[in-house]
C-alpha cells in the first residue's frame, strides 16, 4: 500500500514549495493582523468586553484568513497541469488530498501560533496558563478547516469567480467549527479557566466525519 | 396535461384545507392567541424543506454513482423547492416573533441553524451557475451537495448545544411545549398538505429542468457544427 | 533485436464516446492497438486526438465505452498500468528544480533507486548541467525535455505523446526522434498525435486520421501513410 509513502513525498513537496516562497504564510499572517486591528475599532478593546468578544474575533479572523489561504491549493496545480502529473503518478488519489490537508493544517497552525502572543497582548487575554489546551483547540479546528477547505478548493478551482466562491462554500459549512472553537476558547480565557471537553470532542468528531467523506469521494473531485 | 392540472388542483385544495384547518378548526392557543396559528405553516414548511433536501442528497449520491443526468435534474429541483420552503420558515419566524416578543429576530437556535441551512443551499445553487459545462456542473454540485447535507446535522447540533445556553426567546415555544390533540391533528394534516405541495413542485420543476437541458443540448450541438 | 525485458501491452478502445456538454469530442471510437505498434494520429485541432490520448492515460473518463489493455496480464497488472504521457502542458512544477521535479515523480511512482534513475535521465535529455536550476528559468525546449524525462521515469510499456516536438529546436527534434526510435525498437507501444509529416512521423508503423471525433482513415484498413498525414491540416 503506497498511500502513506506517497503522502509523505507529496507533503514534502508542499512544504518545500511553501517554505521556498513563503507567500501563503506571509499574506495570511498579514491578513489576520489587519482583521484583528480592524476589529479593535468596533468595540472597546481594553475593557471586560474584550474578554467576551476576543475568542469569537480570533476564530472569525482565522476562518476568513483560511478561506483566502486555501484558494491557491488546487488552483496552482492547474498551472502546467501538474495535477494530471500527480494523478498519473500516485496509485491512490487520496494521497494528494491527504498531503495537501496536512500541509494546510500545519500552515494554519503556524500562523495561529505566531499570532497568538500578539493577540493576547492586544486584547489582554491570559494565554500562558492554558497554552497547551489552546494548541489542542487550534490543531483540531485547523484540521477541520483544512479538510473541508482542501476538498472545497478542488471544487472552486473548476468554477468561475473562484476567489469569491471558496469563502462562499467554506464559511457556512464551517459554522460548527466557529461555534465549538469559540466556546472552548472562551472557557479557556475565562477568569477561572476550564477545559470544555464537549467542544473538543465535537471538533474531533467533525474532523473524523469530513475526513471520511473526503476519503470516500475525493477521487471524484479530481475527475475530468 | 390534464393529469397535471388535476394533480395541481388536488394539491391546492389540500393546502387550502390545511390553511382553513389552522385558522378555524384548531383551537386558539392560550398565550400567543391568533398569531400562534402561523406555527402550522412554519413548522410544516420546515419539515417539507428538510424532506426536499433529503431527496436532493439521495439524488446527489445517485448521480455520483450512476452519472445519469436525470439525477442531476432531480437534485437541482429538490434543492430549489427545499430552499423555497426554508425561505417560508425564515419569513414566518419573524412574522410570529414581532407580535409575540416585539422583535423580529431572536437568534433562536433552530432559526439560526435554519439560516445556515439556507446559506448552504444557496451556495449549492450559486455554485451551479458558476460552472458552464453540464457534466462538470452536475458532478461538482452533487459532491458539494453531499458535503453540505452531511454538515446539516452537525450545524444543528452545534448551535443547539451551545446557543441554547444563552437566554433568548425561543420561537414557537420551544421543544418543551406540547400540542393538544386537535392541534396535533391539524399540524400533521399541514405536514401532509405541504409535503404534497413539495412533491408537486419538485415534479414540475423537474419537468422544466428536463426541457431546459434538452434545449441546451440542441443549442450546443448547433453551435458546435 | 533483443527481446523486451517486459511484457508488451496493447490497447483496446471499445465504442468510446466523450461528451463535453453538447459536443461529442469522440463518437463511437473503436480501435485495437497491438503490442509494440507505433501509431501516429493525425487530424485537425479539435478532431479528438488529445481526448483519445487522455482517455488512454486514464486521466479522462469516457462518457460511454471502455478502455482495456489486452495482453498476458493479470487484472492487477492491467489496473496498475501507467502509460508515460507527454502532453501539451509540461506537467512539471516551475518552482522546483529539474532534479527535484524528477525525484518527486520518481519517488511517487516507486521507481527503484530514484536518484540513479533521475541522474541517468537528466543525462539522456541533456540537462545534467541545469539540474539544480528552477524549471521557471528554462526555455520552452528545455521544459519539454524535462517533461519527456518525467514521462520516462518509470520505464513505461506504453507511451502517449501529444505533439511532443512542440517547442523543440531542430536538434531537439532530431534527439527526440532518436529517443522514440529506441523506445519503439525496444518493443514499447507508442501512440503519438502529430500535426503532419515530419522526422517523427516516419517512425510510425501505423497511421490513423481522426475527424470530428471519428476515425476516418487507418493504414490498417488500406489507407496510405502519406495520405493520412499529408491532408492532416486541411
Amino acid at each position: 500500500m503506497s498511500l502513506l509513502p506517497n503522502t509523505a513525498v507529496l507533503l514534502g513537496k508542499e512544504l518545500r514549495t511553501e517554505f521556498r516562497s513563503r507567500e501563503l504564510l506571509t499574506t495570511t499572517i498579514v491578513f489576520i493582523l489587519i482583521v484583528i486591528v480592524l476589529f479593535s475599532f468596533t468595540f472597546d478593546p481594553t475593557s471586560d468586553e474584550s474578554r467576551r468578544f476576543a475568542p469569537g474575533l480570533l476564530w472569525l479572523a482565522f476562518l476568513f484568513a483560511s478561506s483566502l489561504m486555501l484558494q491557491p491549493c488546487f488552483l496552482r496545480e492547474q498551472h502546467n497541469d501538474t495535477l494530471s502529473a500527480l494523478r498519473l503518478s500516485v496509485s491512490d488519489p487520496f494521497a494528494i488530498f491527504l498531503a495537501k490537508l496536512i500541509a494546510n493544517t500545519l500552515f494554519l497552525l503556524l500562523t495561529e501560533l505566531l499570532l497568538l502572543p500578539l493577540f493576547a497582548t492586544m486584547y489582554n487575554v491570559p494565554v500562558l496558563s492554558v497554552l497547551h489546551w489552546l494548541v489542542l483547540v487550534f490543531f483540531l479546528a485547523s484540521l477541520g478547516i483544512s479538510i473541508a477547505g482542501t476538498a472545497l478548493s478542488a471544487i472552486s478551482a473548476q468554477a468561475r469567480m473562484r476567489e469569491l466562491l471558496l469563502p462562499l462554500l467554506m464559511l457556512p459549512l464551517l459554522t460548527p467549527i466557529l461555534v465549538a472553537s469559540t466556546e472552548v476558547t472562551k472557557a479557556l480565557f475565562d477568569r477561572a479557566p476550564y477545559v470544555q471537553w464537549k467542544g473538543i470532542g465535537f471538533l474531533a468528531v467533525f474532523d473524523v466525519v469530513f475526513l471520511t467523506a473526503l476519503w470516500l469521494f475525493g477521487e471524484y473531485l479530481l475527475e475530468e | 396535461m390534464w393529469k397535471r392540472a388535476m394533480t395541481g388542483a388536488v394539491v391546492l385544495f389540500l393546502v387550502g384545507a390545511a390553511a382553513y384547518a389552522s385558522f378555524y378548526i384548531a383551537p386558539e392557543e392560550r398565550t400567543m392567541r391568533v398569531i400562534q396559528r402561523i406555527f402550522y405553516f412554519h413548522a410544516a414548511s420546515a419539515w417539507a424543506g428538510m424532506t426536499a433536501f433529503s431527496i436532493c442528497f439521495v439524488a446527489n449520491l445517485l448521480y455520483v454513482w450512476r452519472r445519469d443526468e436525470k439525477w442531476d435534474s432531480l437534485g437541482v429541483s429538490s434543492a430549489e423547492v427545499g430552499l423555497a420552503f426554508i425561505t417560508v420558515v425564515l419569513i414566518t419566524g419573524p412574522i410570529w416573533a414581532r407580535p409575540a416578543w416585539g422583535i423580529y429576530w431572536t437568534w433562536d437556535a433552530r432559526l439560526t441553524s435554519t439560516f445556515v441551512l439556507w446559506l448552504l443551499y444557496i451556495s449549492y445553487l450559486l455554485l451551479r451557475t458558476l460552472i458552464e459545462e453540464p457534466d462538470r456542473r452536475a458532478l461538482l454540485s452533487a459532491l458539494f451537495g453531499i458535503f453540505a447535507f452531511i454538515d446539516v446535522p452537525i450545524v444543528f447540533g452545534a448551535i443547539r448545544w451551545w446557543r441554547t445556553q444563552h437566554p433568548a426567546p425561543v420561537i414557537m415555544g420551544g421543544p418543551g411545549s406540547g400540542l393538544e390533540p386537535t392541534m396535533r391533528k391539524v399540524f400533521f394534516f399541514s405536514v401532509l398538505a405541504l409535503h404534497a405541495l413539495m412533491v408537486f413542485l419538485i415534479a414540475e420543476r423537474y419537468r422544466l429542468e428536463k426541457l431546459r437541458t434538452d434545449l441546451e443540448l440542441v443549442r450546443r450541438e448547433a453551435e458546435a457544427t | 533485436m533483443t527481446p523486451p525485458a517486459f511484457a508488451p501491452v496493447g490497447l483496446r478502445f471499445e465504442n468510446i464516446d466523450k461528451r463535453y456538454g453538447g459536443l461529442l469530442a469522440l463518437r463511437g471510437v473503436s480501435l485495437s492497438i497491438a503490442p509494440g505498434e507505433c501509431v501516429v494520429f493525425a487530424g485537425r485541432n479539435g478532431s479528438g486526438k488529445t481526448t483519445l490520448l487522455r482517455i488512454a492515460a486514464r486521466l479522462v473518463r469516457p462518457s460511454k465505452g471502455s478502455l482495456s489493455f489486452p495482453g498476458e496480464l493479470s487484472k492487477e497488472q492491467a489496473a496498475a498500468i501507467r502509460p508515460g504521457f507527454v502532453a501539451h502542458a509540461t506537467m512539471v512544477y516551475d518552482e522546483l528544480t529539474a532534479e527535484e521535479n524528477l525525484l518527486l515523480f520518481a519517488r511517487l511512482q516507486r521507481v527503484p533507486q530514484p536518484e540513479h534513475r533521475v541522474d541517468a535521465l537528466l543525462q539522456e535529455v541533456g540537462l545534467s548541467d541545469r539540474r539544480a536550476s528552477l524549471v521557471r528559468t528554462f526555455s520552452r525546449g528545455m521544459r519539454q525535455r524535462v517533461a519527456i524525462a518525467r514521462a520516462l521515469l518509470h520505464e513505461p510499456t506504453i507511451l502517449l505523446l501529444d505533439e511532443p516536438a512542440t517547442g523543440l529546436d531542430p536538434q531537439g527534434v532530431t534527439w527526440l526522434t532518436e529517443a522514440i526510435r529506441r523506445l519503439r525498437d525496444s518493443g514499447r507501444t507508442i501512440l503519438m498525435s502529430l500535426h503532419g509529416e515530419s522526422e517523427i512521423s516516419s517512425l510510425g508503423t501505423r497511421a490513423i486520421r481522426l475527424d470530428a471525433g471519428s476515425i476516418v482513415a487507418d493504414t490498417r484498413t488500406g489507407a496510405t501513410f502519406r495520405s493520412i498525414l499529408r491532408f492532416a491540416d486541411v
